[in-house]
């Protein structure tokens, strides 16, 4: 049982997602970014949108 | 309240902030109907991840600049605190754009927008001074880099991000404490003026009128009387 | 009237030429309760992506590092610090008073206003300084310290020349650099008992050292370490050079800074990719446009740029059907 916790503490602290190897990019000419940097830009324009369009719950305006 | 005309200071200030700021409106328990839509919790959602900034900072500070070098645990809370800054940044420009596209500045509201768009840059200093305080990699080069563009403007003579603990003691005082009042402002102005009124519908005066208001909001937001 | 829309009329009395007090309605909303589930909603969240995706640690560069990985580029770059030839020798203010080294907008030099606040004579810091500190016990040293100090500036450029001639074609064999004979004078003792105090660690700790016994200012060592290839290729096998839109970007496989998108923007375009003074011209225009995104709200047809472009008709949308209902 101690054993088992320590291992998933372990794994906890690690991490599960192993991004320590070079970076992947999105070139076209001399524009280049980091998928990573682009997922969070992409995300936060699909969130922007989505808090725009998605109904806020709660009474509808009188 | 009193009419008497104070020339105490501490009645002053008291009188001042219960004008400005009487405790419903301070903390109300009530919005204008106009206010839903899920772009306001935007607002919210910074201040929370700030907070998680602060708490994950302090838990950093308790072992010290290389903690999280040699303990995993360290690296956890490093990565906490590197997160949390991540969802710093994201909410905090998503509430900008929407705060943009809705001209949240209407209405006496531009001290609002000033407060926030210069939180925004403070932020952009303070992860600055972080990323300088990793002694990794990383942060070498970033002072490295950083030095060219600041010396370039003549600040970096006085602000030498190759000097670590200068750069620590920005990151883990300085900033934060200006970042600290700029929210607390910002906040409180939006406590003061309220939620910003959306557009008025045309051929309806109803209240605030857009963009002209603005003109007058230049002339005036100069506190008149000291109680804006 | 509610209790919030009696203190908001009460307070904005005086400004009804410009914002009438709210005499719509009012919805019971629990502000505490919001923020409570926020920081709970980005606790979350914050665990959760440091569970899954840790954070980068990239060991850094040592001197001593350097020096073992690449004997000749540090030789060179240790050489270029001692005839002051270095990027760091001819950068002008905040370091040093090199004539036209600093950078200008049009005709204004906002580099040179302070002067040199942060004094570093390449030569003395970085080699001569300290090797002195370990020559005590090497007369070798010692004489050829003493040597290099008392000749001419002319006599040390051609010592020096010389030596940087014969490093191109300098080998390294059995973990030593192997440089052709030749003129050197006292150059020829000084950079191998640079290389070695390097690679010994010894240097790293010496340009550290003060009459102090604590230090937190690594302005020397970092120095150092940027006027060789090895710290710049490591970068560059990152993705972190300028003309890499390095300023957004982190080690490994991580999200960087993507805030700074606009600031790294402008050293891919001409003018600034070429310019030599690409630093101060891109400053001023941060500067600049962060001065317009403080002032929106009084710059005549930013601020209208909202009411032409009606997104806000999607936030307000409620509203605006209850309006139209009535």
């Amino acid at each position: 049982m101690g054993a088992i916790s320590m291992r998933l503490g372990e794994v906890l602290l690690g991490a599960v997602v192993n991004l320590n190897h070079p970076a992947h990019y999105f070139h076209r000419g001399w524009f280049q970014i980091s998928v990573a940097n682009l997922m969070v830009i992409l995300l936060m324009i699909v969130v922007f949108i989505l808090a725009l369009f998605l109904p806020f719950p709660g009474r509808r305006v009188q | 309240m009193s009419t008497v005309e104070h020339k105490q200071w501490s009645a002053r200030v008291r009188e001042s902030a219960e004008k400005n700021l009487p405790p419903e409106q301070l903390l109300p328990d009530e919005q204008p109907v106009y206010v839903h839509s899920w772009i306001y919790v935007f607002g919210v959602l910074t201040i929370a991840a700030f907070a998680v900034v602060l708490a994950s900072g302090v838990w950093l500070s308790l072992e010290g600049p290389t903690w999280w070098h040699t303990s995993k645990i360290g690296l956890f809370v490093n990565s906490l605190h590197l997160w949390s800054v991540e969802l710093f940044f994201f909410f905090m420009v998503i509430h900008l754009w929407g705060k943009f596209w809705m001209a949240a500045w209407r209405g006496n509201r531009s001290m609002t927008w000033v407060t926030g768009s210069i939180a925004f840059l403070a932020s952009i200093g303070a992860a600055f001074t972080g990323y300088l305080s990793q002694q990794n990699f990383a942060s070498q080069w970033i002072a490295s880099e950083g030095k060219d563009g600041l010396n370039s403007a003549g600040v970096g003579a006085f602000f030498n991000v190759l000097n670590f603990g200068q750069m620590f003691m920005w990151h883990i005082l300085l900033l934060p404490i200006v970042l600290g009042i700029l929210v607390v402002i910002h906040v409180l102005l939006v406590r003061k003026h309220g939620v910003v009124p959306p557009y008025p519908v045309e051929g309806q005066a109803a209240f605030d009128t857009g963009p002209e208001a603005v003109v007058d909001v230049g002339a005036s937001s100069d506190d008149e009387g000291g109680a804006s | 009237m509610s209790t919030a829309a009696a203190g908001f009329a009460r307070a904005h009395k005086r400004d009804h030429r410009h914002v009438e007090a709210w005499k719509g309605g009012y919805r019971p909303y629990d502000l505490v309760k919001e923020f409570v589930v926020a920081l709970v909603v980005v606790t979350l969240l914050t665990v959760f992506l440091a569970v899954l995706f840790s954070s980068p640690d990239d060991q850094p560069v040592t001197i001593a590092r350097w020096a073992r990985a690449d004997a000749k580029d540090f030789t060179a770059a240790a050489l270029s610090e001692l005839n002051g030839t270095s990027e760091v020798a001819q950068y002008g203010p905040p370091y040093n008073s090199t004539p036209d080294a600093a950078q200008k907008i049009g005709p204004i030099s906002l580099q040179t206003i302070p002067g040199v606040r942060i004094p570093i004579d390449t030569a003395t810091d970085l080699v001569l300084n300290p090797l002195q500190s370990v020559a005590g016990d090497n007369p070798d040293l010692q004489a050829a310290l003493s040597q290099y100090r008392s000749a001419s500036p002319q006599q040390q450029a051609a010592w020096t020349t010389a030596y940087g001639k014969a490093l191109d074609s300098a080998t390294v064999s059995g973990g030593q650099l192997q440089v052709p004979s030749g003129d050197y004078g006292p150059v020829a003792v000084i950079m191998p008992a640079e290389l070695a105090l390097a690679r010994s660690g010894g240097l790293d700790g010496a340009l550290l050292a003060t009459k102090q016994f604590y230090q937190t200012d690594y302005t020397k060592p970092i120095l150092f370490i940027s006027g060789g290839s090895y710290f710049e290729d490591q970068a560059s096998a990152h993705n972190l050079l300028g003309e890499q839109w390095g300023m957004m970007n982190e080690t490994g496989n991580w999200p960087g800074q993507p805030w700074l998108w606009l600031y790294t923007f402008w050293y891919q375009v001409p003018p600034f990719a070429t310019s030599g003074n690409a630093d101060a011209l891109i400053w001023g225009i941060m500067i600049v446009l962060s001065v317009v995104l403080i002032l929106v709200p009084f710059i005549p047809g930013v601020r209208s740029i909202p009411k032409w472009i009606p997104i806000y008709k999607l936030v307000w949308r409620d509203y605006y059907k209850g309006m139209a209902a009535r």
